[in-house]
C-alpha cells in the first residue's frame, strides 16, 4: 500500500500502540498536522514545546511506556532542547518528532532552520535525520526500541518537509536489528553469585535503589530480595517509591536532604548493594567518605554506570529486574538464611528516634505541613510530581511513597517548570488519577501556560504552591553559605495566583493560615476542574537534614 | 597513560560529531585521530590517540561503546605487542647544493621517498610509528624544515602467535 510520509509516520505511531502525542504545529509539520486531522491518535495541544516533551515525559515515567511528542522546525525543535536534556539525565524514553525544513534547504539559514540533530546530539540517547522516505518506517522501529531497551531515553527523529510529502510503500518492520547496539539484559551468573555470597556474609548491608529499580519494573523482586534477607533499603530521589516508603525497612532518602538513617547507615555499613542507581554527587557528597567501610555491588543495565564515580567491588550488568530475579531463585533454591540482622537494624533504629523529621508549627504555614496534607488527605493514593528547589525537597521527604510510577520529579537535570507539564501529561493517560503537582512560586511560572491547556483538555491536575515569596533552595544556600546576601533570589512582585488561575478559567484557592490547609485541600480534591492552591507558606524555612555540597553525607545540618 | 584506540563504526554521516562530541562533552582528549572507510564500506575504521588514568580511560572505552554507531572497540595500551601503528609525514625540507647530500642520506637511512622536487625543497614522505617520525623530524630540523603535515596513527591487530 503507497502512503504519503506523513501518514506512514502516522502508521508508525499506531504500530507502537501510541495513544497520546503531545505537540504543537508549525510550517515544517502542517502535513503531519493534516493528516492527524482525521486520525484516531490522540493530540494534546501544549502551549509551549518545552511543555510537549515534559508532558510526554510525565506520561512515560507514570506509565513505563514511551512518550511521543511532535514539534515544528526551528524555534519549536529548539524550545524542546531543555525537556529532552531533562528525560536524557532521568532515562525516561521518549521519541520526539521535529519537522524540518525541505531538504534542498537544510544549511541554508532557511526559515526556521535549526540543526537540530546537531543540537541535541549530546542529549540524546540517538537521533536520526530522515533523509529517504523508504527508511522512515525502519527509523521509527529502531527509535522506539532504542528509547525503550537498555538504559532508556529520549529518541530524536528530524523530519524534512519534502520528505514527509513523498510517497512510498509502507511497511512495518517486525525485527528490529541494529548490530551496534545489542545491550545485556541478563546478569552474568558468576557475579550474582559472587554478589549472594556477600549478601549472606555482610552483617551491615544496605540496599542503595535508583531509578533503574523503576524503569526495570524491578519493584515486586527489590521488595522480596530484601525481605527475603532482611536488608534495609535506601532509595535516591529518583527511586522514591521503588521500595514501600512504608515499610519497616525503608531508611528513606539518602544524600544531601537525605535522612539522617539513611546517611548514617551507608556511612557504616559493610556492604552496599547499589541497584540501578548511579552514585550522582547529590546522593555521594565526598566521594572518599561514602560508604568507606563497604564493599559494593552494582546492578546496573549502563556499563558506563559502574566505576564512574565509585569504585566498585562487583560489578552486575544487566537488566536489574533480570538480576534480582536471578538472585531470588538462587537464594530460594539453597534455603540459605541470612545472618541475624538484628542488632544492625537496632542501630538503625537508633538513628531513626535520635532525628526525626518534625518541624516546629508557627503562625505561619509551614510548607512541610502542606505536604503532609496532602499525603494524608489524598491517603497517599495519587501521582505527584514536583518542580525543582525547595519544594521538590519536602515533597520528597514528607511524601511517603508506597508504590513506583506515582513520582514524577526532574532527578538530574533539576529542571523547574517540569512539574506542571508533567503532571500534565500523566493527568492524560490516567484520567481518573489524583494528580498533584507540589511547586514553587518560583518554579510554577516557568510553564504557567500549561494552565490553558489543562482547562481546554479538562485535566484536573491540582497544583499546589508552597509561596514563599522566593526562590527557596537559593535563598537557602544564601543564608547558609553566603552570609545572608539574597542577591536577586526574593520576588518583589507576584501575579495574585488565585485570580490567575480563574483568569485561565481554572479554580484558584488560597491558604494563609495553618487552620485553613486542610478545607483548602479537602475543596481542591473534591472539584472535577483544573486547580491552583496558593498556599502563603513561611519564607525562611530551609530544608533539612543538609549535607553541604562536596561534605561527607554524615555532615549533617540537623533541623 | 597514551592508548590508541580502534573503533569500528558504522560509515553514517555525523558518526564522527558524535564521537568528537563525547570527547569534549566529558573532557577527554583527542591526540590524533584517523577515519575511513574498511573494506566493508558499510563500516568505517576510526583510530583515536588519547591519554588519561585507568579511570578515564575505562570511562572512555565504556562511553564509545555505549554510542549507537560504535559497532567495536578495542583499546591498545603503548607498548602494547599486540598491534601494530604506524603514521605518515610529510615533510618540506630546504635544500641548498651544500646539504642536499646530507637530506638524500637521511631519507635513505629511513627508507624514506621523495615525492616532490622543487628548485629549494624536498618534499618527503615517511612512515613508521611516532619514534621514527619525529627521529627524522629531529635529523632533518637543522636543515631547515618548512613545514610538516602528520597524518592521525593508523593500527592493526597482529594475528594471533603461534606458541
Amino acid at each position: 500500500m503507497k502512503l504519503k510520509g506523513s501518514q506512514i509516520l502516522l502508521e508508525c505511531l499506531k504500530k507502537e500502540k501510541v495513544k497520546a502525542v503531545f505537540g504543537y504545529p508549525g510550517g515544517s509539520v502542517l502535513d503531519i498536522y493534516h493528516a492527524l486531522f482525521e486520525h484516531s491518535i490522540k493530540h494534546v495541544l501544549v502551549r509551549h514545546e518545552q511543555a510537549a516533551v515534559h508532558a510526554a515525559d510525565g506520561y512515560a515515567r507514570a506509565t513505563g511506556e514511551v512518550g511521543v511528542c511532535l514539534v515544528t522546525s526551528g524555534p519549536g525543535a529548539t524550545n524542546t532542547v531543555t525537556g529532552i536534556a531533562t528525560a536524557y539525565m532521568d532515562s525516561i524514553p521518549l521519541v520526539i518528532l521535529t519537522g524540518q525544513v525541505p531538504t534542498a534547504l537544510i544549511g541554508n539559514d532557511a526559515f526556521q532552520e535549526a540543526d537540530i540533530v546537531g543540537i541535541t546530539r549530546p542529549c540524546t540517547k540517538h537521533n536520526y535525520l530522515v533523509k529517504n522516505i523508504a527508511e522512515l518506517p525502519r527509523v521509527m522501529r529502531e527509535a522506539f526500541y532504542i528509547a525503550r531497551s537498555g538504559r532508556p531515553g529520549p529518541v530524536l527523529i528530524d523530519l524534512p518537509k519534502d520528505i514527509i510529502n513523498q510517497t512510498a510503500e509502507f511497511s512495518y518492520p517486525e525485527e528490529v536489528s541494529i548490530r551496534s547496539y545489542r545491550p545485556t539484559v541478563k546478569g552474568n551468573p558468576r557475579q550474582i553469585q559472587r554478589a549472594l555470597d556477600e549478601f549472606m556474609k555482610a552483617a551491615k548491608p544496605v540496599i542503595y535503589a535508583g531509578g533503574g529499580v523503576v524503569l526495570s519494573n524491578a519493584s515486586a523482586e527489590l521488595h522480596a530480595l530484601a525481605r527475603r534477607l532482611s536488608i534495609p533499603v535506601t532509595t535516591t530521589l529518583m527511586g522514591l517509591g521503588c521500595f514501600p516508603g512504608t515499610d519497616p525497612l525503608c531508611l528513606g532518602m539518602l544524600g544531601m536532604h537525605g535522612t539522617y538513617r539513611a546517611n548514617m547507615a551507608v556511612t557504616h555499613c559493610d556492604l552496599l548493594i547499589a541497584i540501578g542507581a548511579r552514585f550522582d554527587d547529590r546522593v555521594t557528597g565526598d566521594l572518599r567518605s561514602f560508604a568507606p567501610e563497604a564493599k559494593i555491588i552494582h546492578f546496573d543495565i549502563d556499563p558506563t554506570s559502574i566505576s564512574k564515580n565509585i569504585k566498585v567491588d562487583i560489578p552486575v550488568v544487566g537488566d536489574c529486574r533480570e538480576i534480582l530475579k536471578d538472585c531470588l531463585a538462587a537464594i530460594g533454591k539453597k534455603k540459605v538464611a541470612p545472618r541475624d540482622r538484628k542488632s544492625w537494624l537496632g542501630e538503625i533504629a537508633k538513628w531513626k528516634a535520635g532525628h526525626t523529621m518534625a518541624y516546629k508549627q508557627g503562625k505561619a504555614i509551614k510548607p512541610q505541613f502542606v505536604v503532609e496534607k496532602i499525603y494524608e488527605l489524598t491517603r497517599g493514593d495519587c501521582i505527584v510530581s514536583t518542580e525543582v528547589g525547595q519544594n521538590q525537597m519536602w515533597a520528597a521527604q514528607y511524601f511517603q511513597f508506597d508504590r513506583p510510577r506515582r513520582w514524577l520529579t526532574s532527578g538530574g537535570l533539576g529542571t523547574m517548570g517540569y512539574g506542571f507539564p508533567a503532571a500534565l501529561g500523566a493527568q492524560v493517560a490516567f484520567p481518573g488519577a489524583t494528580v498533584v503537582d507540589i511547586a514553587g512560586d518560583g518554579s510554577i511560572q516557568m510553564n504557567i501556560q500549561e494552565l490553558a491547556t489543562v482547562v481546554q483538555y479538562n485535566l484536573p491536575v491540582k497544583i499546589a504552591i508552597l509561596n514563599n515569596r522566593c526562590l527557596g533552595m537559593v535563598r537557602q544556600w544564601q543564608q547558609l553559605f553566603y552570609g545572608k546576601r539574597y542577591s536577586h533570589s526574593t520576588f518583589e512582585h507576584h501575579p495574585d495566583f488565585v485570580k490567575l488561575a480563574e483568569a485561565y478559567g481554572a479554580v484558584g484557592l488560597r491558604a494563609t493560615r495553618p487552620d485553613e490547609v486542610e478545607p483548602v485541600i479537602r475543596k481542591a480534591l473534591a472539584v472535577k476542574k483544573p486547580v491552583i492552591i496558593d498556599f502563603v507558606v513561611e519564607q525562611e524555612e530551609c530544608v533539612y537534614p543538609m549535607v553541604p555540597a562536596g561534605a561527607p553525607i554524615s555532615n549533617m545540618m540537623l533541623l | 597513560m597514551r592508548h590508541t584506540i580502534s573503533v569500528l563504526v558504522d560509515n553514517k554521516p555525523g558518526v564522527l560529531a558524535r564521537i568528537a562530541g563525547l570527547f569534549s562533552g566529558r573532557g577527554f582528549n583527542i591526540e590524533s585521530l584517523s577515519v575511513n572507510e574498511t573494506l566493508d564500506p558499510t563500516m568505517s575504521q576510526m583510530t583515536i590517540v588519547t591519554r588519561g588514568d585507568d579511570r578515564v580511560l575505562e570511562q572512555i572505552n565504556k562511553q564509545l561503546n555505549k554510542l549507537i554507531d560504535v559497532i567495536k572497540v578495542i583499546d591498545y595500551e603503548k607498548g602494547d605487542e599486540n598491534h601494530i601503528e604506524r603514521e605518515l609525514a610529510l615533510i618540506k625540507v630546504a635544500v641548498t647544493d651544500k646539504c642536499r647530500a646530507e637530506v638524500l642520506s637521511i631519507i635513505e637511512i629511513f627508507r624514506c621517498k621523495v615525492i616532490d622536487v622543487g628548485k629549494a625543497h624536498y618534499t618527503v614522505e615517511v612512515t613508521g610509528d611516532e619514534n621514527k617520525l619525529n627521529a627524522i623530524i629531529e635529523l632533518l630540523r637543522p636543515l631547515g624544515i618548512r613545514e610538516i603535515v602528520r597524518s592521525g596513527r593508523v593500527t592493526l591487530q597482529r594475528e594471533a602467535r603461534v606458541p
